[in-house]
């Protein structure tokens, strides 16, 4: 399970560039990252120096960044034969494999030192474990193994609002896991809608993906389980002191657009064999077009819901706004 | 490869050198000035405050 396949070693394409280091950092991630992490960091409504606060979210991201290099690394042979991915640095061999592991290595440890002695030791803690978690147990073990894989892995990406809450404070209450079990909750169906317009990419990589494993019907049918999941956890941090009006007004709202498209998703055909042919007939083109809309839809909505969940939150508590009265206290 | 195709992608990777240098050099200096003013935030109030 652990065993590292043979790794693209050439680096004898164009010269490396910087911005092919930055690459390897996966900038898109690390947006989303810094944004949940800062969405931490002022929820907690602490009394944080800017500067301090701005190094709590730099670390994070940087930690992400490392991890993402890691990564990059680690599936440089999965890159390679996905479409969405072979362009990547390693890959298209304008970095060598030992040189993305190097720099995610020393960034992790840069990262995770100065969170440590900047902000607190629990932050650091925290980083560190989200760092090992993705590189490790994600990407060496489980993405190769099971179909569960960007379950379990997806709590690597739901740790930054709990780093940035303990970088504020240095403790990490309820609230702080709320915020992280919504990320968690929102992956699976995210990246499985995803995948279901991207199987034969995964197949071809090897990848377990549920769309490739267990089939498209059952694939739709978890997202639609997950979103029902998902929802009411989104909605739950404004009974929790987290989130105010404002907050859950967007939770319910965007909830039953995201309820709505999941619904859709399930009674579509995305992902079908069928869907998967590219024949000369004009109708069976427009039925796969039309199955993989669904799920591109779902896939779309699910980053505007959760940029718009935390974008309340960090608008609510960046302006002082009290949560609601019917608080159940969690922090 | 030809003389000058050879002179090119020398040139070509020389520039890309050149840029990965001055990102590392500036990317070392930021960390710097970072620790630094995290030690004035950290510490600065206190130092001023302490007793003579």
């Amino acid at each position: 399970m652990m065993s590292k396949p043979a790794a693209i070693e050439t680096a004898e394409a164009a010269p490396a560039s910087w911005r092919d280091y930055l690459q390897l950092m996966k900038p898109r991630v690390m947006s989303l990252v810094v944004f949940t992490a800062l969405t931490g960091v002022v929820a907690a409504r602490a009394h944080l120096h800017p500067v301090l606060m701005a190094v709590a979210v730099l670390c994070i991201a940087v930690g992400a960044g490392a991890s993402g290099a890691l990564n990059m690394w680690f599936d440089a042979d999965i890159d390679a034969k996905m479409r969405r991915t072979r362009a990547r640095p390693v890959p298209a061999g304008k970095v060598a494999g030992a040189e993305a592991a190097s720099l995610g290595v020393v960034l992790s440890l840069l990262s995770v030192m100065l969170m440590g002695m900047a902000l607190n030791w629990l932050a650091a803690g925290l980083l560190a474990f989200t760092i090992l978690f993705y590189a490790v147990v994600y990407t060496m073990w489980l993405k190769r193994w099971t179909v569960q894989n960007i379950v379990i892995g997806g709590l690597a990406g739901a740790l930054p609002p709990a780093i940035g809450w303990a970088a504020a404070t240095g403790e990490a209450p309820l609230n702080a896991w709320l915020m992280v079990l919504i990320i968690f909750l929102w992956t699976p169906p995210h990246f499985w809608a995803l995948s279901l317009y991207t199987k034969q990419d995964y197949a071809k990589a090897g990848v377990p993906m549920l769309p490739v494993v267990k089939g498209a019907k059952n694939t739709r049918l978890q997202i639609l389980i997950y979103s029902l999941i998902l929802i009411p956890v989104c909605v739950a941090p404004a009974f929790t002191g987290l989130g105010g009006l404002l907050y859950l007004v967007v939770s319910v709202l965007g909830g039953l657009v995201f309820l709505t498209l999941a619904g859709r998703l399930f009674a579509s055909r995305a992902g079908d064999e069928a869907d998967d042919r590219t024949g000369e007939n004009g109708d069976l083109l427009y039925a796969v077009r039309a199955g993989s809309k669904d799920a591109r839809n779902l896939f779309a909505f699910s980053i505007l819901y959760l940029f718009l969940l935390f974008a309340a939150m960090l608008v609510e508590a960046a302006a002082g706004l009290s949560p609601m009265h019917w608080v159940i206290k969690l922090s | 490869m030809t003389e000058p195709q050879k002179t090119q992608s020398k040139e070509a990777a020389d520039k890309a050198r050149r840029g990965r240098n001055v990102a590392l050099a500036l990317g070392l200096v930021a960390f710097v000035i970072l620790v630094f003013v995290v030690t004035i935030v950290r510490l600065g109030g206190n130092i001023v405050d302490r007793p003579l």
